[in-house]
């Protein structure tokens, strides 16, 4: 059973992986590195250990304001493109229709367009519509851009949600509205989870957008893109960046095990049909 | 029967469009009664068993439950339970919980609750499973969590759809003789829907066998196996061997046939029968038709010689030409007396039993 027989196990694939993790993930790495450096410049050797990078974050009334604002705009965002894609999901995994696989494809397709393209039309129709640029604007610019994300992890959550579920609920007696709230709900809430986090995390980490739409609020990455004029705060926005990826890889795991666990949950419910 | 019966089919009609899925079905079940719907896929069953559970509006006609018209009620005001295809297990939740999951509308207290929820897991020899979730569960702990689950409604009517299709032979089998204690242990109605025969015949009080979107004859297995009424069911129903004779006269109840090789024989005239320019389908099963072995005598013989001959352990099918017949007899032989040695291209004589021959409408 194991893989053991069938790779011809070699001396460089130990060397070939390291390399290959070594590239993704040593970059990344510099940063907590740097963070906690004791010297305003980020060069070897390190001059060492201090906290206070962090120290000095947690006083900066602009970088919690530019906090506050992407809480709220992640926030908004996850719940609406949430939102719009349950109801999407819900129709493309559900019921049979014309042009379903355009529709789908459709949905998926604003995955590949560049996002800067987007960005800049996006900023044409606000100023042209005569809005003006606030947390609002990111928030359906990121929403948009966050749809298709939210759609695909839906999609494969409610797929295979098996129809004669909420049939048998109905059959034990249970009205529709009671199916809805013990079967429907709790089956799929998982994937819904897992899809808020995963929008929120990618709301949290988007820049282009919210640099052309945030006008004078501006969100995280786009008050570090500010401070990085500034040398000297350099090591204060390592700090900023350490903690962002922190909280961005405990959310997408946590999207990642819902999203699995909601998998096999439907596998489990159908695997009779075999 | 002389009660009202438990389900009243009445003149039930559903299209799809212009698709005919059930064509002015009528129909009477009696309480305790286990019944089957068998057919092949696409004759209407599923969509009837549907229309009993509340999932399916017939387009016109009444079913009636207990005496009561349940066309404009709901599935979940409707005194049925049903055991679905696919078992439906709630994923979310465990072996206890999915029992459960109907009796909590019903407010019980705890303790009668329990209580409830332990006997349909007792009836079903579950009890010992009760934390697990759907995914630790074999297909065959599955369909027993489902029939707990309805059960414990204690529904008037069990509707099961395809049970056992999802088992594999051996588990099949032995749920065949479990539900069927089971269904005598509770004593209330089971209406089964499959396009197993074996499990129709093996398992059901009677049977209502479909096509197309109607029925085609009621009976119990017995009656239905040895007098089908159409072509069509005794085909369904195991193998047979038909040929055409010649109806020699005809009454209220009798057809008398002219046959090319099994004689002049007079037999009972199905339902619904007419003749087709004075000539009458009839049959014989494969099974009626015993090999005849060096100098043994019998009544009545027909002779022909072995074409073919396949071999299924307990028995051999030995397929024989005779002359004289448009094709050649299918024999089910047991192996005791050495049917699978039986050469291809040997002469054989077959003994038949006259009282084995029916007549079917086409």
């Amino acid at each position: 059973m194991s893989g053991r027989h069938g790779i011809r196990k070699s001396r460089w694939l130990p060397v070939y992986v390291t390399a290959y993790l070594a590239f993704l993930y040593l970059p990344i790495l510099l940063l907590p590195i740097f963070s906690f450096n004791n010297a305003a410049s980020t060069t070897f050797p390190l001059a060492g250990f201090t906290t206070k990078w962090y120290a000095a974050l947690w006083g900066n009334t602009v970088m919690l304001e530019a906090a506050r604002n992407s809480l709220i705009v992640g926030i908004c965002v996850s719940i609406l493109s949430t939102g719009l894609a349950i109801c999407a999901a819900r129709a493309v995994t559900r019921y049979k229709f014309r042009g379903q696989r355009a529709t789908t494809g459709l949905l998926m397709a604003p995955l590949f367009l560049p996002e800067i393209i987007v960005a800049v039309s996006l900023l044409m129709i606000v100023l042209q519509l005569g809005i003006e640029l606030s947390l609002a604007t990111v928030i359906l610019g990121q929403t948009m851009f966050c749809l298709p994300y939210a759609l695909s992890v839906l999609i494969s959550g409610f797929d295979g949600f098996d129809r004669s579920l909420e049939e048998a609920s109905l059959d034990l007696g249970e009205t529709a509205i009671g199916t809805f709230r013990r079967v429907t709900l709790p089956v799929v809430a998982p994937a819904i989870i897992s899809s808020l986090l995963v929008s929120f995390t990618i709301s949290l980490d988007e820049f282009i957008l919210a640099f052309f739409l945030s006008g004078t609020q501006p969100t995280l990455p786009v008050y570090i893109w500010g401070q990085l004029r500034f040398a000297a705060k350099l090591p204060s926005v390592l700090a900023l960046g350490t903690l962002m990826i922190a909280l961005s890889i405990i959310l997408v795991t946590t999207a990642e095990i819902l999203r699995r666990r909601a998998e096999n949950r439907l596998k489990a419910g159908a695997a009779a049909h075999g | 029967m002389a009660d009202t019966p438990m389900i009243e089919i009445d003149a039930v009609s559903r299209y799809y469009g212009i698709y005919r899925a059930l064509d002015d079905v009528s129909l009477d079940i009696a309480a305790g009664e286990f019944f089957s719907l068998l057919g092949p896929s696409g004759c209407g069953k599923t969509t009837l068993l549907r229309s009993i559970a509340g999932f399916d509006t017939p387009t016109s006609g009444d079913i009636r439950i207990d005496g009561h018209s349940a066309i404009d009620l709901p599935p979940n005001k409707r005194p049925t339970n049903m055991v679905f295809q696919n078992y439906a297990i709630f994923p979310h939740l465990n072996v206890e919980e999915n029992v459960a999951y109907g009796l909590k509308r019903l407010k019980l207290n705890a303790d009668d609750e329990r209580q409830r929820v332990g006997n349909a897991l007792e009836q079903v020899r579950l009890a010992h499973l009760s934390k697990r979730k759907a995914h630790e569960l074999s297909g065959g702990q599955r369909q027993r969590v489902a029939l707990a689950r309805a059960l414990v409604m204690r529904p008037k009517v069990l509707l099961l759809d395809e049970p056992l299709s999802a088992l594999d032979k051996k588990l099949r089998e032995e749920m065949q003789v479990e539900l069927r204690t089971l269904q005598k242990a509770v004593g209330i109605t089971f209406v089964l829907v499959t396009h197993d025969q074996y499990e129709a015949l093996a398992m059901s009080d009677r049977i209502a066998v479909m096509f197309g979107g109607r029925i085609a004859q009621v009976a119990t297995p017995k009656e239905i196996y040895q007098h089908p009424l159409t072509r069509q069911v005794a085909d369904f129903l195991g193998g047979m061997n038909f040929m055409q004779a010649k109806i020699t006269s005809e009454s209220a109840v009798n057809l008398s046939v002219e046959t090319t090789r099994f004689g002049n024989v007079t037999i009972a005239k199905p339902k619904g029968f007419t003749a087709n320019n004075g000539q009458a389908t009839i049959g014989i099963r494969p099974e009626r038709l015993r090999v005849l072995w060096d100098d043994a005598k019998a009544d009545c013989e027909v002779t022909g010689h072995v074409v073919d001959r396949h071999y299924f352990g307990e028995i051999t099918h030995l397929i024989v030409d005779v002359p004289g017949l448009e094709k050649p007899l299918s024999v089910s032989e047991t192996n005791n007396f050495g049917a699978d040695d039986i050469p291809v291209g040997a002469p054989i004589r077959l003994a038949y039993d006259p009282d084995a021959l029916v007549a079917m409408a086409d």
